[in-house]
C-alpha cells in the first residue's frame, strides 16, 4: 500500500529547504493543502452530478447524457459554464445580507467536513480526535444557511421550505448521531484514522454483527434524509413550494446550493464509508493472504471513492424509487421507527462490546 | 389486535413493501433501454403505424390523382389548413366537369387530427412517415400537393354501376 505520508513529507522538507522561515512554510502548506481540497470538492461535484444524472436516466430506462463528450462526460462541464454565466437577479424587499451570506455557508459547512475525511493511506488534512463529533457538528451547520436562506428570501415558499428543512435536520440528527454512535462504542475511539485502522483485517460492517448492519442502515436513511434527497426532498418540494428555501436564487448562487446538495451527499457517503466500509481499507478477509495481498494493490484512494460511490448509489436507488414523504409520515418514520431501533441497537452493541461477543 | 403487535406488524408490512418498490427499480435500472438515439439510428427507424407527417396525395404512374376537388376535406378541416381551387371545364361530350386546379396544404397549421383523410370519399389524400419536416423559412410550409399537369385518374369504364 502506497503510504501519501511519503509524498506530503517530501513536499515539506523541500520547501523547508528552501530555506523559508516555519510560519512561510506553515503558510504554503495550508495554501496547497486548501487548493487541493477545493480542487477535489469542485470535481467530484462535477462526477457526482454526471453520476446521477446517468443512474437516474437508467432508473427511468432513459440513456441519460450523451451528446457532449463520450457518455456525456463533459455535459456537467458546459452545465457549470452556462450557470457561471447566469445573471444574478437581485431581488427587492429582503435582507440583503443574510440573503447573500446563506450560499456562502452552506458551501463553507460541507468544505469544512471534507478537511476532515481521509480519502487514503495518510491523505487526510486534520486528524481530530473527536474526529467523527467534529464531522457531525460541521455537517449539520449547513441547516443555518438553509434557514437563513428561508429568511431572508421573504418569500413564503421559501419559509415553509426552510422550516421544514430545519425540523427534519433536527429529527433525523439523532439517528445520525446514535447510528454513529454504536460504531463508536464499537471502535471505542472517534479519531477516524484510528477507526479506519483498526478495520485492516476486517470492515466494521462484518465484524460487528447485525448491530453493525442496522447501525449501516439506519445512518445511511438518516443521511439521505439530512441531504434532503429524494424521498425526503420536502425542503424543495417543487409541486408544493415551487423550490423551497432556494427558489428566489439564480446564477451561481443556485448553483451552490446545488453542488452543496451533491458534496453533502458524498460526505454522508464517504462517512458512511470511513466508518461501516473500512474508509481506504482494501477488502480483506482473514486468511486468504494471496487475496489480500492482490487487493493491497489497488491504490488506497480508488477504494475510499469506490466504497462511496457504492453508497451514493445506494442513496439513489432510494431517491429514483420511493415518492415523496408528508411532513408527519417523515417525522413518524424518525421518531416512531428509527429511533427505538436505534437505542435497542445500542444496548445490543454495548452488550457485545462488553461480552466480547465480536470477531 | 394489540397496540405493540400492530406496530411490529407495520415494521414488517413497511420493511416488505419497501423492498417490493426497490426490487421493482432495480430491474428496470437493469432492462434494455427505450431512448433512441435519433441521427445515429436514422437508417433503421421506423415510424408507428398511425405516425402523421406530412399531408400527402399520392400519383400513379400516368401522373394522375384521385381528388375531385369536392373540397369535403376543406370543409371539414377545423384549421382551415387545406385550400382547393378548381376549375370548370367541359368535355368532349359537352358535360361540365369541375377539376382540381391546386390543391394548398398549410403544414405550419396542421393539428394532424386526420379528418380530412378520413371524410375524403375519393381516398385521395393520405399521411405520409416523413417526420424531417423542419424547416427555415415559414412560407415553404405551404404546399402543393397535385403534381403540376396531373389529371384526375379516370374510373374504369367497366366498373360495375355503368354496366
Ligand atoms: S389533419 Fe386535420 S388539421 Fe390537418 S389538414 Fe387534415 S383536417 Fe386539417
Ligand atoms: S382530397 Fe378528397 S375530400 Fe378533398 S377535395 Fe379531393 S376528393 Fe374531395
Amino acid at each position: 500500500m502506497f503510504d501519501f505520508k511519503v509524498l506530503t513529507q517530501w513536499i515539506d522538507q523541500s520547501l523547508r529547504a528552501l530555506n523559508l522561515p516555519d510560519f512561510g512554510v506553515l503558510v504554503i502548506e495550508l495554501v496547497l493543502v486548501g487548493i487541493a481540497l477545493l480542487a477535489a470538492y469542485a470535481i467530484l461535484a462535477i462526477i457526482l452530478i454526471w453520476f446521477e444524472r446517468k443512474i437516474c436516466a437508467w432508473f427511468q430506462c432513459r440513456l441519460g447524457p450523451n451528446r457532449v463528450g463520450i457518455f456525456g462526460l463533459l455535459q456537467t462541464f458546459a452545465d457549470t459554464i452556462k450557470i457561471l454565466l447566469k445573471e444574478l437577479i437581485p431581488i427587492n424587499n429582503n435582507d440583503k445580507i443574510l440573503f447573500y451570506l446563506a450560499p456562502f455557508i452552506v458551501i463553507l459547512s460541507s468544505m469544512l467536513s471534507f478537511g476532515a475525511l481521509p480519502f487514503g493511506k495518510g491523505l487526510q488534512a486534520i486528524d481530530f480526535n473527536i474526529g467523527i463529533f467534529y464531522m457531525m457538528a460541521v455537517s449539520s451547520l449547513g441547516v443555518l444557511g438553509v434557514l437563513l436562506a428561508g429568511w431572508s428570501s421573504n418569500n413564503k415558499f421559501s419559509m415553509i421550505g426552510a422550516m421544514r428543512s430545519g425540523a427534519q435536520m433536527v429529527s433525523y440528527e439523532l439517528s445520525v448521531g446514535l447510528s454513529l454512535l454504536t460504531m463508536v462504542i464499537f471502535a471505542g475511539s472517534m479519531q477516524l484514522s484510528q477507526i479506519v485502522n483498526q478495520q485492516a483485517d476486517l470492515w466494521f460492517i462484518f465484524k460487528g454483527h447485525v448491530p453493525a448492519l442496522i447501525a449501516f442502515l439506519v445512518y445511511l436513511i438518516a443521511g439521505h434524509a439530512e441531504t434532503s434527497r429524494g424521498p425526503f426532498d420536502l425542503p424543495e418540494a417543487e409541486s408544493e413550494l415551487t423550490a423551497g428555501y432556494h427558489t428566489e436564487y439564480s446564477g451561481i448562487q443556485f448553483g451552490f446550493y446545488y453542488l452543496a446538495e451533491y458534496l453533502n451527499m458524498f460526505i454522508i457517503a464517504a462517512i458512511a464509508t470511513t466508518v461501516f466500509l473500512g474508509g481506504w481499507q482494501p477488502l480483506h478477509i482473514p486468511g486468504l493472504d494471496g487475496f489480500n495481498h492482490v487487493m493491497d494493490y489497488i491504490p488506497t484512494p480508488v477504494w475510499f471513492l469506490g466504497k462511496a460511490f457504492f453508497c451514493i448509489f445506494l442513496s439513489l436507488w432510494v431517491r429514483w424509487t420511493f415518492p415523496r414523504l408528508r411532513i408527519d409520515q417523515l417525522l413518524h418514520l424518525e421518531w416512531k421507527y428509527l429511533l427505538p431501533l436505534n437505542l435497542l441497537n445500542i444496548l445490543f452493541m454495548a452488550l457485545i462490546v462488553i461480552f466480547k461477543w465480536h470477531f | 389486535m394489540g397496540g405493540f403487535a400492530a406496530y411490529l406488524k407495520s415494521w414488517v408490512t413497511g420493511i416488505v413493501s419497501l423492498l417490493t418498490g426497490l426490487k421493482v427499480s432495480i430491474v428496470n435500472f437493469f432492462r434494455p433501454k427505450v431512448t433512441e438515439s435519433y441521427p445515429e439510428n436514422r437508417k433503421t427507424l421506423v415510424m408507428p403505424e398511425h405516425f402523421k407527417g406530412v399531408l400527402t396525395m399520392p400519383h400513379n404512374e400516368n401522373n394522375e390523382h384521385k381528388c375531385t376537388a369536392c373540397g369535403i376535406c376543406q370543409m371539414n378541416c377545423p384549421n382551415g389548413t387545406i385550400k382547393i381551387t378548381s376549375q370548370t371545364i367541359e368535355t368532349e361530350d359537352g358535360k361540365k366537369k369541375k377539376i382540381l386546379d391546386t390543391y394548398l396544404y398549410n403544414l405550419g397549421q396542421c393539428t394532424f387530427c386526420n379528418l380530412c383523410v378520413l371524410t375524403c370519399p375519393s381516398n385521395a389524400i393520405v399521411f405520409s412517415k416523413d417526420y424531417e419536416t423542419a424547416i427555415f423559412t415559414r412560407s415553404k410550409l405551404i404546399m402543393k400537393l397535385n403534381n403540376e399537369g396531373s389529371r384526375l385518374e379516370e374510373k374504369k369504364k367497366s366498373a360495375s354501376g355503368e354496366a
